[in-house]
């Protein structure tokens, strides 16, 4: 687009991203997608109601297509990129897959990041604590039956992992 | 394959949960989905769509639009090179609509430009001339011969009867309803979306693309393209969920005029409401049926008339019927049948694939059908589904022999025997009771309910469809490398299939090529057919490649060919002492061996609906208990029990994974996913509006895997995908009628329905 607009930057990941030319409506979860080249963050819905765009901003699970880009400049934003950038799985990302959680996927980064943020909170969530963490991420696939028994294993994963 | 020896070495063969292949990448956001590709000089896309039911398009001004910087190309219905229509069945929607809109959503111009937004400010410029004309939106009005024509091809897409036996029987006891199933959406979370590259010259184009039949599309995109379909070559793009919304096209011939008129890569996603238009929905459907029985409970006939609203176009509506008047007897024996359904056309969206096609709206119908039944016998819901399930060896209403394994009364016996939820607790947190975090339902409002569901569903394509699957098997160095362009939507045919490839053939390493157009179809998934088809497939190409390497192996150490099997990962003589891995076997030798499996052929129904039109059945049973609040008309699932019969589980936890998750899309069908019409325009095309299950919303799920092997079935087990979302909606609302004592004809079942 053929759009003037003030330069500004956001902190991705630790890291600092410039955004020039942009149009000023612009949603985070569009600029971390195409501008900044950070896919894993989806979008399914456009009005904060699946979850599949979740990302953490200045220690919130936020809904990213909600958020307009540019008012998070001075925030520090974590996307699900950042949750095994070394390439190793957390114990949240291999349940997922050792027990079943995944299906097509699409849900998954925004379900991974909600459950590692769940998690930093509340180490032993109860059954009915994972489910409302988890209740603003639609999944279509699964019925979520794979994905609390993935939640289960690495609560319990960790927990052995620590002593 | 041995299965005892493999306690030490568990290898991820046939049986075992052997994990994805693609779930480490989907766990951290690496996984491309289509709408995750880019190219570089890429364009954008996208559509102009009526805002009208019906009505005839007087003009259309383009010029405005065309003044926007950053637009490329806008084109319209006189800019589709080929054939103007495309469809499934018969191809009766327009690419572009020349002269009417028929449906509100229905697409008259695409823009390629440099941004989405300039994108949307062009489409918001074309002017667009309408003369409104009153829309077609009652089905049953449709049928109605003096009612003019909204297409050429006529209001009726089909009628087909059943009629057998003695059409005049009439029964010791008759219990009749009118039952209705509202519109719903597969509602997939990846939403619709392709890259387009032409050609330079522009006489191909290649396209990365979300689908579930790359072949179906190829040949329907060549078409309108006026291009021979090698010049149209297709990949899967990663798929986000389909469930039956992504058989038809969407966005794929709109792209790709897009790309070859700007030469330049195109790029289309929908958003989510553009997403509700621009897909097939389930049929809403109307069903009246009599049943017919001794006062014993034995069905002796039906009687009913089912009418489906295909909306605008046909899509698969008329094998959508088919399904449904074919299943309308449910999974029990009945020797009368005087059936007669309809699939019509109307100014409503249009309907089309949507998992269990057809069968659904049957099963609601059936199953209310079996509780009054059972009232009016004074048996119980479980006593007269027992009394009347078929068996291996029955005749259907169409004369088809059940050919199938057909444990219906072990379905029903084993869920039955799972037990029973403890009831509510006094001390139950806010949110495991029914009306959630709002405290909303006091404690002595809430009625516990129970409630059964049975069925029956056809597996593959029907009506002398030849829907067969290929597959390509390579072997070398011990390393089988394996091509098709089966469509994985999230189902798991990319775990299954490397799971074949070591039981055959005993290698560990197994790579999985390209899913393109490069090889020969592997039909549509859908209809349950994928584990049985490309699997078959799959296992057929598999196992010529065991043969040519025994006679390898033969020949090189002087061994009968005859005499070598597979054992674990090695080639052995199975009455003498040699052995080799199947790594040094293969090693300096490429086996490459291709197969394509056919599931026997069938017959179309003739005018009285007689003819061996399935390839084979499998069936469920699901219990429901719901909680319910009787006076604000809550309701909260609490546990669906199932047994289902899949034939051999290949992989237990994606079996379960496609069993929990379509009881889901069940349960919402039964209270919450509907999208509601008002004079042909949806009101509600949002995930704010309509309402999907959360994790609060899923039941407890108590699941048990009834392992019949089916002799039919290459790998002996059953598609699974489709019964668990079949009978789990009527045993839902079988619960709430327990709870409630109200009739509840139609589902999803609302608030207004249960406290008014």
């Amino acid at each position: 687009m053929n759009v003037n607009s003030e330069i500004y930057s956001l902190s991705v990941n630790g890291k600092m991203h410039e955004v020039r030319d942009s149009w000023v409506g612009e949603s985070l979860l569009y600029v971390l997608r195409e501008r900044f080249n950070l896919p894993g963050t989806k979008g399914a819905c456009e009005q904060g109601e699946c979850g599949s765009c979740t990302v953490i901003i200045d220690g919130q699970a936020v809904c990213s297509c909600l958020v307009m880009a540019a008012t998070a400049i001075d925030s520090d934003i974590r996307t699900v990129e950042s949750i095994s950038a070394d390439g190793t799985l957390t114990e949240v990302q291999d349940a997922f897959v050792t027990e079943g959680g995944v299906q097509c996927g699409f849900c998954t980064p925004g379900l991974v990041v909600a459950i590692e943020h769940l998690l930093s909170q509340n180490s032993d969530p109860s059954e009915i604590e994972v489910k409302e963490a988890i209740s603003g991420n639609i999944c279509r696939c699964t019925g979520y039956g794979r994905i609390f028994e993935a939640v289960d294993k690495a609560v319990s994963v960790r927990k052995a992992n620590k002593t | 394959m041995s299965s005892a020896t493999q306690t030490t070495n568990r290898r991820d063969v046939l049986g075992t949960s052997a994990l994805r292949p693609d779930g480490a990448a989907k766990v951290q956001g690496r996984f491309e989905f289509s709408s995750d590709l880019h190219a570089e000089n890429m364009l954008w896309g996208a559509t102009l769509r009526s805002p009208h039911p019906y009505a005839r398009i007087v003009s259309i001004d383009l010029s405005a639009a065309y003044k926007i910087t950053g637009v490329e190309a806008i084109i319209t219905a006189e800019d589709v090179p080929g054939k103007k229509t495309y469809g499934l069945i018969s191809s009766d929607q327009p690419v572009f609509a020349q002269d009417f809109v028929r449906y509100v959503g229905e697409p008259i111009a695409a823009v390629a430009a440099d941004h989405p937004e300039t994108c949307r400010r062009a489409l918001a410029a074309i002017k667009v001339e309408y003369e409104v004309l009153e829309p077609l939106t009652d089905a049953a009005q449709a049928i109605n011969p003096s009612t003019p024509s909204i297409h050429p091809d006529g209001n009726i897409i089909r009628r087909q009867q059943i009629i057998t036996g003695d059409q005049n029987l009439e029964g010791e006891i008759i219990v009749e309803g009118t039952y209705e199933v509202g519109m719903q959406d597969q509602a997939f979370l990846g939403l619709e979306a392709a890259l387009a590259l032409p050609e330079s010259g522009g006489n191909g184009i290649e396209m990365y693309v979300a689908t579930q039949w790359l072949h179906e599309d190829q040949k329907q995109i060549a078409a309108c393209l006026d291009l021979p379909c090698e010049k149209v070559r297709l990949t899967l793009g990663g798929v986000g969920g389909a469930f039956g919304a992504r058989e038809d096209i969407s966005l794929q011939v709109h792209c790709a005029l897009l790309a070859l008129r700007t030469s330049r890569p195109i790029k289309m996603q929908y958003g989510r409401e553009e997403s509700f238009y621009g897909h097939v929905h389930r049929h809403p459907a109307k069903i009246f049926i009599r049943h017919h029985a001794t006062r014993s409970g034995e069905i002796q006939r039906i009687e009913a008339k089912l009418v489906f609203d295909g909306g605008a176009y046909a899509s698969t509506s008329s094998a959508v019927l088919i399904n449904g008047v074919t299943h309308i007897q449910g999974p029990y024996r009945c020797p009368n049948a005087t059936i007669d359904g309809y699939a019509v056309r109307t100014n409503n969206p249009p309907c089309g694939a949507m998992r269990g096609f057809g069968v659904v709206q049957a099963c609601y119908a059936h199953e209310s059908q079996m509780d009054k039944l059972a009232v009016a016998c004074g048996l119980s819901p479980v006593e007269i589904r027992l009394r009347n399930a078929m068996v291996t060896g029955d005749k259907l209403i169409t004369g088809q022999v059940i050919e199938s394994v057909a444990p219906v009364a072990r379905c029903i016996r084993e869920t039955d025997a799972i037990a029973m939820p403890a009831p509510l607790a006094r001390t139950a947190h806010p949110l495991e009771i029914v009306g959630g975090s709002g405290l909303t339902s006091l404690p002595h409002n809430i009625v516990r309910g129970v409630g059964w569901g049975v069925s029956i569903k056809n597996l593959m394509y029907s009506e002398t469809f030849d829907d067969f699957a290929t597959a390509r098997c390579q072997l070398k160095d011990g390393v089988a490398t394996l091509k098709y362009a089966t469509v994985e939507v999230g189902q798991g045919f990319v775990v299954l299939a490397p799971q074949i490839a070591r039981s055959v053939l005993g290698v560990d390493e197994v790579i999985l090529d390209t899913v393109d157009t490069g090889i020969g179809s592997a039909g549509s998934t859908s209809a349950s057919r994928q584990t049985w088809m490309s699997g078959g497939a799959v296992d057929g190409a598999c196992r010529l490649v065991r043969q040519r390497l025994f006679e390898h192996v033969g020949k090189k150490y002087n061994i009968d060919p005859l005499r070598l099997a597979i054992e674990d990962t090695d080639v052995v003589d199975m009455i003498g002492d040699f052995r080799i891995s199947v790594t040094e076997a293969s090693t300096g030798v490429l086996i490459d061996e291709t197969h394509e499996h056919h599931h026997r052929p069938t017959e179309e129904l003739d005018e009285n609906g007689q003819g061996n039109c399935h390839v084979a059945f499998a069936f469920v049973a699901h219990r429901a208990v719901v909680d319910v609040d009787v006076e604000l008309g809550l309701v909260k699932v609490i546990q669906i029990a199932t047994a289902q019969d899949v034939g051999r589980v290949l992989n237990p936890t994606a079996a379960l994974g496609q069993i929990e998750g379509g009881i889901a899309q069940g349960l919402g069908l039964a209270v919450m996913e509907e999208i509601v019409l008002d004079n042909g325009k949806m009101r509600n095309p949002s995930f704010t509006d309509y309402l999907l299950p959360t994790a609060l919303d899923a039941p407890t799920v108590v699941a048990v895997m009834i392992e019949e092997p089916e002799p039919q079935a290459p790998l002996g087990a059953k598609g699974i995908g489709e019964p668990p979302c079949i009978s789990v909606t009527p045993a839902i609302a079988a619960a709430i009628r327990n709870a409630t004592g109200k009739e509840l004809p139609r589902v999803p079942i609302r608030p207004q329905d249960i406290c008014f």
